[in-house]
C-alpha cells in the first residue's frame, strides 16, 4: 500500500519537474497548472504514504536511508508550497521539483524495511523530534540552495549581458537573495536544535557518541558553514553571488553528511 | 452579410497621407451616421489613430460596399480617390476577420505588442455602439476581437519586454531590484535619451530622483521638472552610496565615476546592489565597474543588445499569437456563415409547412368523421415526413455555406425551392 503511494508520489514529482522545466522556458499557463497540480497531489499522497507507514510501525519510520530521503523530499515540497503562498514566484518550482524528485528517486531502490528500535519506545522520544527538526531544517536549506542557483543564473545573464530565455522567466535578484536569506534564517535554528537533539538521542541510545566520529565532524562542519554564512549575511553585508555560492556549497556538504549519517546510523540500528 | 475592412496604416501610407486622413473623435457621430446611411452598409465602426485609419463595416455586397467606403473616406477628408486608392487596403470575410483580430492583438502595430491599440479600438467600438450604428454582427465581432487580443496578451509574452532603450533600462532595474519604490535614482548630465529614461523611472514609482550637472542651474531646472532634488556636481562621490540607480550622459571626455569610488560606495552600502546606466559616448563610467560584485553597468550598446533580444522574443511570441488568431477566425467565420444560411432555412421550413397545412386542411375537409386522436396521428405523421425530408438538405446546406462558394449554394437552394 505505502509502496504504491511512494511510486505514485515519485511519478507526480517527476511530472511536476518536467512541466516546471517547460514553464521555465515557455511560461505557459497550462505548464504551470500541470506542475502545481502534480506537486500538490504528490505532496498529499506523500503525506498519506507517511501516515500509512507510521500506523504500520507505531513510530515515525525514520530509521533507514530510504525513509530519511523521502521525508526530506516531503519537507522540500512542503516548504516550497508555503513559499508559493507568500511570494507567488512559481518558477522556483523548476528548481525545487527536480531536487525533490531526485531525492525520491535515490530513495526508490534503497531497502524499505523498518529496523526495530533497539531501545524502548518511551526512551526514543528524542529520535523523532531530532529527525523532524533536521529534515525540516534541511528543507529550508534546500530552498536556499535552489534560489541560490537561480540567483547565479540570473546574475550571470545580467553581468554578461547575454539575455537568454531564462532572463524573462526568472525573478529579480533582490527577491532571490531575500528568499535565500529568509530560508537560511529559518533553517539554521532548526539545524542547531536538530544537532542538540541528535546528541541527546545518541547519548540515550548508545550511552555515548555515535560509532565513527566522522559523522559528528561533518555535522559540526555543516553547522559552522551555515553559521558563518548567516553571520556574514547579517553582520558583514554578505549577499548576492558570494552568499549564493556558499549556500550551494554548504547544501552539497549537508546532503553528503545527511546520507552518510543515515547509513552509519542505519547500520547501528540494525547491528547494534 | 459580409464583413469588410477598408483602411490605411503606417504600412501602406506615409505620414504625409496619414495626417490628411483622420476622423477626429469630436465629429465621430456625424461620420458614423454618414457611413451607415450609404447604400448597402448596415453596420460600421471607424478606428482613427496616428498610425492607422480603418473602417470596419457590414455590407450586403462586397465590391459595392468597398467602393462606398472608399468614397466615404475620400469625401470625408476631401482627398481625391486617385491619391487615396494607392494607399488603401481592403479585406473581406476571413481575411477581414483576421485583419481586425491582428490589429486588436497589436500584431499589425509599428511596435509589435504595444498596448495602446487595443484601448483605441475599444473606444472606437464604444463610440459606434453608443450611436447605434453597430448591430448583431459587429457587436459580436468586436467583442470577439477584444477577447482574442486578451488571449494573445495572456497566453503569449508579446508585450512583456521593452523595445526601447530607455524603457529597457527600467526593466533591467526591475530584474535587479525587484521593487523600485524604495530606490533612488541619480541623473548625471542631460540629453534626450537620459531624460526619457529618467522619466520612465519616475513613472515606475521610484522613491526619489537626484539631478546633477556641471552647470548647476541646469540641474536645478531638470530637478524641478522631475520633482526631484538638484545635487552639486562636485558632490557626486560623496553621495554615491545614497543612490541605487545611476543614469549618466555627459559630454565629458574622461570617466566621471571610477572603480575606486564605486568600491567605496558599495562598502558603505553593505553591498546593496548598484545599477549604472551609461548612455554617454565617450563613456562616463569606468567599464571595469561591471566586474565588481553587486554592481551592474550597462552602456548604450549593452542596452541596444537587450532591446534586440526583446525584439526577437516578441517576434517568436508573435508566431504563437498568429496561431491563436488562426484558431479563432474559423470559429467566428462559421458563425457568420450560419447567419447567412438562417433566413434560407427558415423560409424553406415555412414553405414546406405551408404546403403541409394546405394539404391537411383539404384532407380534413374530405374526412369529416375523424376522431381527435386520428387527427393528431395525421398531424404528427406529416410533421415527421417534413422533418425527415428536410434533414439532409439543411445539414448539407450548412456545410456548403461554410465553403468559398457558400453564397452561390445558398442562392441555388433559394432558386430550387423558389423562396424569393
Amino acid at each position: 500500500m505505502s509502496h504504491t503511494l511512494f511510486r505514485l508520489t515519485t511519478t507526480l514529482y517527476l511530472l511536476g519537474t518536467i512541466s516546471y522545466v517547460v514553464y521555465l522556458f515557455f511560461p505557459k499557463k497550462w505548464a504551470y497548472r500541470t506542475a502545481s497540480v502534480s506537486l500538490l497531489a504528490g505532496f498529499i499522497l506523500h503525506t498519506g504514504s507517511f501516515t500509512s507507514r507510521i500506523s504500520k510501525v507505531g513510530f515515525p519510520p525514520v530509521t533507514n536511508l530510504h525513509d530519511a530521503l523521502s521525508f526530506m523530499a516531503w519537507a522540500v515540497i512542503g516548504i516550497y508550497l508555503l513559499i508559493l503562498l507568500k511570494y507567488k514566484i512559481r518558477v522556483i518550482g523548476a528548481f525545487i521539483a527536480p531536487l525533490a524528485f531526485l531525492l525520491m528517486f535515490s530513495a526508490y531502490s534503497l531497502p524499505k524495511d523498518i529496523a526495530p528500535l533497539v531501545v524502548p519506545y518511551l526512551k526514543a522520544f528524542w529520535l523523532p523530534v531530532h529527525i523532524i527538526l533536521v529534515v525540516i531544517g534541511n528543507g529550508f536549506f534546500a530552498v536556499a540552495f535552489a534560489v541560490a542557483i537561480m540567483y547565479l543564473i540570473q546574475e550571470n545573464q545580467l553581468k554578461s549581458k547575454k539575455i537568454g530565455k531564462m532572463y524573462y522567466s526568472l525573478p529579480s535578484l533582490d527577491i532571490l537573495d531575500n528568499i535565500n536569506h529568509k530560508a537560511l534564517s529559518y533553517g539554521f535554528p532548526l539545524l542547531t536544535l536538530g544537532v542538540v537533539s541528535g546528541a541527546i538521542v545518541s547519548e540515550q541510545m548508545r550511552g555515548g557518541m555515535l560509532k565513527g566520529g566522522m559523522s559528528e565532524l561533518w555535522t559540526i562542519m555543516v553547522w559552522i558553514l551555515y553559521a558563518v554564512l548567516l553571520h556574514g549575511r547579517i553582520y558583514s553585508g554578505w549577499r548576492g553571488r558570494k552568499a549564493s555560492r556558499v549556500s550551494i556549497a554548504a547544501f552539497i556538504i549537508l546532503l553528503v553528511t545527511f546520507v552518510g549519517i543515515n547509513i552509519t546510523v542505519g547500520e547501528g540500528f540494525r547491528f547494534h | 452579410m459580409n464583413i469588410v475592412v477598408v483602411g490605411l496604416s503606417h504600412k501602406t501610407a506615409p505620414v504625409e497621407i496619414r495626417e490628411k486622413v483622420t476622423f477626429p473623435a469630436d465629429k465621430m457621430a456625424g461620420y458614423l451616421s454618414d457611413l451607415t446611411c450609404r447604400k448597402g452598409v448596415s453596420e460600421g465602426v471607424i478606428l482613427s489613430t496616428c498610425n492607422r485609419v480603418e473602417v470596419v463595416a457590414i455590407v450586403s455586397h462586397i465590391q459595392e460596399g468597398i467602393e462606398e467606403i472608399k468614397g466615404f473616406i475620400a469625401q470625408s477628408n476631401g482627398i481625391s480617390r486617385d491619391i487615396l486608392d494607392n494607399h488603401l487596403y481592403s479585406h473581406t470575410s476571413e481575411e477581414g476577420i483576421k485583419h481586425v483580430f491582428r490589429v486588436a492583438s497589436s500584431l499589425d502595430s509599428m511596435v509589435v505588442g504595444e498596448p495602446q491599440i487595443l484601448g483605441q479600438m475599444k473606444d472606437a467600438y464604444q463610440y459606434a455602439l453608443e450611436h447605434n450604428v453597430t448591430g448583431i454582427i459587429l457587436n459580436k465581432f468586436f467583442r470577439k476581437a477584444f477577447s482574442v487580443a486578451k488571449r494573445v496578451r495572456t497566453e503569449t509574452n508579446i508585450a512583456s519586454s521593452a523595445v526601447s532603450i530607455s524603457y529597457a533600462a527600467v526593466e533591467l532595474a526591475k530584474k535587479i531590484f525587484g521593487d523600485l519604490s524604495d530606490k533612488r535614482v541619480l541623473l548625471i548630465g542631460a540629453g534626450e535619451m537620459c531624460e526619457l529614461a529618467a522619466k520612465h523611472f519616475v513613472n515606475s514609482g521610484i522613491k526619489e530622483i537626484l539631478v546633477t550637472n556641471r552647470t548647476h542651474s541646469r540641474a536645478e531646472k531638470l530637478a524641478a521638472d522631475f520633482g526631484g532634488k538638484a545635487l552639486l556636481f562636485e558632490n557626486i562621490e560623496l553621495d554615491l552610496d545614497e543612490v541605487d540607480i545611476i543614469l549618466s550622459s555627459t559630454g565629458s571626455p574622461v570617466h566621471i565615476i571610477s572603480v575606486a569610488q564605486v568600491k567605496k560606495a558599495l562598502k558603505k552600502r553593505r553591498n546593496s546592489p548598484m545599477f549604472f546606466i551609461d548612455i554617454a559616448v565617450p563613456r562616463d563610467i569606468d567599464p571595469e565597474i561591471n566586474n565588481l560584485d553587486n554592481a551592474y553597468l550597462y552602456d548604450i550598446d549593452n542596452l541596444q543588445g537587450v532591446v534586440q533580444s526583446n525584439m526577437k522574443e516578441r517576434e517568436k511570441e508573435a508566431a504563437a499569437a498568429e496561431e491563436i488568431i488562426a484558431g479563432e477566425i474559423g470559429q467566428f467565420h462559421k458563425w457568420l456563415r450560419t447567419l447567412d444560411i438562417t433566413p434560407t432555412i427558415v423560409s424553406l421550413r415555412e414553405k414546406l409547412e405551408g404546403i403541409r397545412r394546405q394539404e391537411i386542411d383539404k384532407l380534413l375537409a374530405n374526412l369529416e368523421d375523424l376522431s381527435d386522436k386520428q387527427k393528431k396521428v395525421i398531424e404528427s405523421a406529416t410533421n415527421a415526413m417534413i422533418n425527415k425530408v428536410l434533414h439532409m438538405p439543411i445539414s448539407n446546406l450548412k456545410k456548403m455555406a461554410d465553403t468559398a462558394e457558400g453564397d452561390l449554394h445558398i442562392d441555388s437552394a433559394r432558386k430550387l425551392f423558389d423562396l424569393d
